[in-house]
């Protein structure tokens, strides 16, 4: 062979390869052009295996040469290389395409009631203010459910609270009821804690929480099973301004940091003085709406506990003072959450429940 | 109560705006329930913190006139043209009021006749329409006659019910004078708690509303009547003095009954009472004005009824057997504590309730005898609860009238039946009053209103806020002693007197008024709640594991509940606790089962859902040992499970039927969750249950509850959807004893650090032997290092003969201190499979 041809042969090579490889467009094609140009057949390798059958001088040229061409066409197969995988990854992202509108795997997770939801909310701020929770029992006598409560038998204010009665034989003016109200487990809290220490009873800072009954038809409005949570603290130094401080504070968490609270006189057997507790409308923001009428919302009563009932319950009320409060939790909930009818609370419709 | 401010206003003067007036009466404890328009302007929407009613009358278009003559229709009998001057122009305006039709055709008037008018293009009410309809006045022909305007009745303006007639007005209104001005008013309507008995009335209102604006009160004059002398017409025995404490009686000869005056009429529609005739209305307005019920007797019924001997009024206790009839007619069995108004011929009320029929005012009475008594609330609440009688006066009396009030009413009274029926009031009172009030007076020191308030009101202040009330007051030093006013009831001695006393303080100086100041006081002992906390954490690992919460009644049926239960079996024999007054028979008892109730809610949710998983906590109600004693209260926890594992989507997912194993997930789930160890399922029965899938759940040797697939007959007395083929899945647990036995601190294990060996092993044993029992072996065999055992396959089939089953299980070896050596495993592998054969014959599968 003459040695101009190996010269010239190295030379057609690369610009054959680079030429080839300017079309190449997938990894099989690829291969069969490595195979090709630097292959163990591959013009450049046979200028090396071959160089010592070359005239000595020209021995340097063509090892030059033949390396050269070799760098230069590894250097273009990287290249294209690296272009190849990338446009191989681009279509196949552009083919893996999902419609992100199609809905998700359904899960099926457990939800809490609304009503114990509501429930845990409140026992965490008032938990914070330092509020424990005390339960008692739903049925109740005549005793614990009025009379200790400053309800005597026969008094008028009995007709704000309609009874259901329980059939248990001749019991004279102590009949078992379905209790009202959450209030018997005022003096059955009071009591209890008196009973730890009868000449110097403790404090007490309570919740009440539980399900209460009245005698009357069911609407959207009203229900004649219902939840309620009421709180007690007693001790030497509770006043009204005590009971203002703690309502509005409760009111500031449960409704927001600017929500305005006002105390309206009331009346309750077992609070002197008495209140209702409102708060400012916070759907409106207190300019007046179909909730709430005039620009405030009643969210429950209120008052410091009459000395008879502290009396009963074991604390002396010339030494002691005491506020209560009592709170609808599903009217809280209702409010909240724009629930229309009370009754879906214990329907247990999942088309209701699955909304919290 | 409702009270029109007009008549508020004869007794204390008012100069705030309507809006504002309501939210200071609202804010002192009377809740305004609702204001009515009667003519005065209407506030802008939202203004007044109460519902708003009624008709505001245009001030131009609505105005008094004067009727100088009143002609017949040309074309109608039934039609009168009224020659009308309204101020500015005379008009002929057409109306059918039959009230004119004495005055037709007699020619020009004497006296014109003052009416209400209203002009074209005037919003009144349309007074033919049911209810209130607001219509505008436009021009109309009437048989030939063009009419744009009319006279109106009571109705059309929103006055009362009355379109019988037109109404006529004062002789002398000026014509032309807007109605609004002269007939004007507006009807507040309170919510009265019982505390606040001595504000049924216009004055007991008015002296709030000074008492909290800071205006004086204007007493009416209740010493006119009778004049000086003794009484001579009747004499009065109290027999319970309890139940009685004051009767009052008065006599007016020569009455002539007829209507009252408009004015009156009109304050007691407005009221919502029907006037009647002078000497009925006479005591019905000064009841209204004043809070005291009275009740006019036929005095020549009562003398027919002496039969010659003086008048004697009687009061006691109604006699066994004893019957009145009542003014409304109804004869009424009374109870032997209802109190009677009897003379000694026999009964002639139902005292301080309602009036009996015989002794009765009527057309031709001409001497009435007024009564005017108090009576003890507790025994009047009770008789009129026992013949379901609200009346105006039953509503007072069971709320408490001073007896002062008795003595006011009547003097009262008596007045108004002079001036509205003539005739002469007889001298003197015939006053029995065994049982005077005692006024209380209670010391109230400025420490007591810091203690209960937390503000300082220095003393004078506090007895300035009290005499606004009408409490006499003493001031001395930083103590006030105030006597209660003798109109009252509410207030009592001592420390009860005292917080009687802040609370009035308290209203008077306003709520508002008063700041708000986080408690100082001592903390109380921190006792916790655990009962709570770990009832808390039962919910949550129910919910964690998928279930949905549900609270349902606490009432049920017997029937109902024998649905939970197979007719096959033994029933729940144990008795209910019953409502005595249930609103329906259907919540007419206590809960025996928690279950029963969640299958309830899953019954009405199959038809909505697919997959059905709920639970509830809440008490049962069993009677006690003691039938007339309080019943127990015992909680339950109860889970339903059925239909799909898990929810349809569009993609392939596990959609089958739950079967027990779900159930058992859930159960064990729950329990692993509170920590409780020894927690074994023992295959079991029960009437819920289908007998071949209950399991009885122990903690230990104490069972803690019942779980299993429903009875298919149990799934047939509830009414799931015949689409609903799945099993439904239940278990009930005693949540008392549960949480009893939930340690309260639980310990772990550190996580390994050597790597663990795994092996599958599979044996070959008799259908009988439980999971259960071989998994226990093959534990108690591995000992220490065997640190998890885990079922992964269960196989049957001829491969191993019948009676045979297959359990594959993986078992993890791990040593915490150590890799464990390939020679250790293999040597507990053979004791494993050793032991398996030798204590079960269980074979090793190859
Ligand atoms: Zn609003």
């Amino acid at each position: 062979m003459a040695e101009e041809n190996v010269l010239q042969e190295l030379e057609d090579a690369l610009v054959n390869g680079l030429e080839e490889l300017k079309s190449i467009a997938n990894e099989e094609t690829l291969l069969a052009w490595r195979y090709k140009y630097l292959g163990k057949n591959a013009v450049s390798k046979h200028a090396f295996q071959n160089i010592n059958k070359l005239p000595t001088d020209l021995r340097q040229l063509v090892g030059q040469t033949a390396n050269r061409v070799r760098v230069e066409l590894e250097s273009a197969l990287a290249e294209r290389s690296e272009s190849i995988k990338e446009s191989a990854l681009a279509a196949s992202i552009a083919s893996e395409k999902l419609d992100v509108t199609l809905p998700g795997r359904p899960l099926t997770p457990g939800r809490l009631h609304p009503d114990t939801q509501m429930l845990r909310e409140l026992y965490r701020v008032f938990g914070e203010m330092g509020f424990q929770v005390y339960r008692s029992r739903e049925v109740e006598t005549d005793e614990y459910n009025f009379q200790l409560l400053n309800f005597p038998v026969g008094h008028p204010a009995r007709d704000m609270q309609d009874t259901y009665f329980v059939e248990a034989g001749e019991r004279g003016d102590n009949p078992i009821v379905m209790r009202t109200h959450t209030s018997p487990g005022q003096v059955r809290s009071m009591r209890e804690y008196a009973a730890t220490n009868p000449e110097n009873p403790p404090a007490i800072r309570l919740v009440l929480p539980g399900m209460c009954y009245r005698y009357e038809q069911t609407d959207a409005r009203h229900e004649t099973q219902f939840d309620q949570i009421e709180g007690i603290a007693v001790g030497e130094g509770i006043t009204f301004s005590n009971l203002k401080a703690t309502l509005s504070d409760l009111a500031r968490r449960l409704f927001g940091q600017n929500v305005r609270t006002r105390f309206r006189a009331s009346y309750f057997p077992f609070t002197e003085p008495s209140a209702e507790f409102d708060v400012e409308c916070f759907l409106c923001g207190g300019k007046g709406c179909a909730v709430c009428g005039g620009g405030w919302l009643e969210i429950g009563g209120c008052g410091m506990v009459n000395p008879n009932v502290l009396r009963n319950g074991g604390y002396d009320p010339e030494r002691y003072s005491g506020f209560a409060f009592g709170l609808g939790p599903q009217r809280i909930a209702m409010l909240r959450y724009g629930i229309n009818d009370i009754r879906y609370f214990w329907e247990n419709d999942l088309r209701f429940l699955e909304q919290f | 109560m409702k009270a029109p401010l007009s008549w508020i206003k004869e007794f204390v003067d008012i100069d705030l705006p309507l809006a504002e007036l309501a939210h200071l009466i609202t804010m002192a404890g009377m809740e305004v329930e609702e204001v009515k328009f009667i003519g005065l302007p209407m506030p802008a929407p939202g203004t007044l913190d109460a519902k708003v009613t009624g008709l505001e009358w245009d001030r131009e278009k609505i105005v008094a006139a004067s009727i100088s003559e009143v002609l017949p229709h040309p074309n109608a009998d039934r039609l009168t043209l009224c020659k009308l001057f309204d101020g500015e122009r005379e008009h002929l305006v057409l109306t059918g009021a039959p009230n004119l039709f004495e005055f037709k055709g007699i020619g020009p008037l004497a006296k014109p006749l003052m009416v209400a008018y209203a002009k074209e293009g005037a919003q009144i009410y349309d007074g033919h329409a049911e209810g209130l309809v607001l219509t505008t006045l436009k021009p109309a022909k009437i048989r030939g006659v063009d009419s744009y305007s009319m006279v109106c009745s009571e109705k059309e303006l929103g006055i009362s019910e009355e379109h019988e007639g037109i109404m006529f007005l004062a002789d002398d209104v000026k014509a032309g004078t807007p109605l609004a001005d002269v007939l004007g008013d507006a009807v507040i309507e309170v919510n009265l708690l019982p505390s606040f008995a001595r504000c049924a009335s216009i004055l007991g209102l008015a002296r709030e509303i000074a008492a909290i604006t800071g205006k004086p009160l204007k007493l009416p004059k209740w010493d006119e009547q009778p004049p000086a002398g003794k009484a001579d017409f009747c004499t009065i025995e109290i027999t319970e003095p309890k139940n009685n404490p004051r009767f009052t009686a008065g006599l007016v000869r020569n009455v002539k009954v007829g209507p009252s005056p408009e004015w009156v009429q009109r304050r007691l529609k407005m009221y919502g009472m029907r006037a009647i005739n002078n000497i009925v209305d006479a005591t019905n307005y000064a009841m209204i004005e004043l809070g005291e019920p009275l009740h006019a007797f036929d005095y020549d019924k009562l003398l027919k009824r002496a039969a010659g001997k003086p008048v004697k009024i009687i009061t006691r206790a109604a006699k066994a057997g004893e019957k009145i009839t009542t003014l409304d007619g109804i004869e009424r069995k009374l109870d032997p504590f209802t109190t009677l108004v009897c003379d000694e011929a026999g009964s002639l009320s139902m005292a301080g309730i309602m009036g009996g029929l015989e002794t009765e005012v009527t057309e031709d009475t001409t001497n009435v005898l007024l009564e005017g008594a108090v009576w003890n609330m507790i025994n009047i609440r009770k008789t009129a609860k026992a013949h379901n009688l609200n009346s105006e006066a039953s509503y007072r009396m069971s709320r408490g009238v001073h007896p002062a009030m008795a003595e006011r009413g009547q003097r009262r009274c008596l007045e108004f039946m002079r001036a509205w029926a003539g005739g002469e009031v007889a001298p003197g009172l015939a006053d029995a009053y065994p049982l005077p009030a005692i006024d209380p007076a209670v010391e109230v020191t400025e420490k007591d209103v810091k203690r209960w308030l937390g503000i300082e009101i220095p003393a004078l202040q506090m007895a300035e806020l009290l005499a606004r009330l009408e409490f006499k007051v003493e001031v001395s030093g930083t103590s006030v002693k105030a006597t209660c006013p003798d109109h009252r009831l509410d207030i009592n001695e001592g420390v009860v007197g005292k917080a009687d006393l802040v609370e009035e303080i308290a209203r008077v100086y306003g709520y508002d008024n008063i700041p708000e100041m986080r408690m100082a006081d001592t903390l109380p002992p921190q006792i916790g709640n655990p009962v709570l906390v770990k009832e808390e954490r039962v919910r949550d690992l129910l919910v964690a594991l998928g279930l949905q919460e549900a609270i349902s009644y606490r009432w049920s049926t017997p029937e109902r509940e024998a649905k939970r239960l197979s007719p096959d079996a033994e029933q729940d024999n144990k008795p209910y606790v019953k409502i005595a007054n249930p609103l329906a028979y259907e919540k007419g008892f206590l809960r025996h089962s928690v279950l029963a109730s969640v299958l309830d809610v899953a019954e009405r949710n199959a038809r909505i859902r697919e997959r059905l998983a709920f639970f509830e906590i809440g008490p049962i109600f069993l009677a006690g040992e003691d039938p007339g004693g309080l019943p127990d209260e015992l909680k339950r926890l109860a889970v339903v499970l059925g239909g799909a594992r898990s929810a349809v989507g569009w993609q392939a997912a596990d959609t089958g039927a739950m079967d027990f194993y779900d159930l058992k997930g859930v159960v064990n789930g729950l329990l692993q969750g509170l920590r409780l160890n020894d927690v074994k399922y023992e295959s079991g029965e029960h009437p819920s249950y289908h007998p071949g899938k209950c399991a009885h759940v122990l903690v230990g040797d104490k069972q803690i509850g019942v779980m299993g697939e429903l009875h298919p007959k149990v799934k047939g007395n509830y009414d799931f959807p015949t689409t609903f083929k799945a099993p439904v899945l239940a278990a009930e647990f005693d949540l008392d004893l549960l949480i009893e036995l939930v340690p309260p601190l639980y310990q772990t294990v550190d996580v390994p650090v050597f790597p663990p060996v795994i092996e599958d092993l599979a044996f070959i044993m008799d259908e009988e032997l439980t999971a259960e029992k071989a998994e226990a072996l093959i534990r108690q065999t591995g000992g220490k290092l065997l640190a998890d055992v885990k079922l992964f396959d269960i196989f049957r089939g001829e491969q191993i003969g019948a009676g045979k089953k297959s359990l594959a299980y993986k078992l993890t070896y791990i040593a915490p201190d150590r890799t464990l050596e390939a020679a250790e495993v293999s040597t507990m592998r053979n004791k494993i499979i050793k032991r398996m054969e030798h204590e079960f014959k269980a074979k090793l599968r190859g």
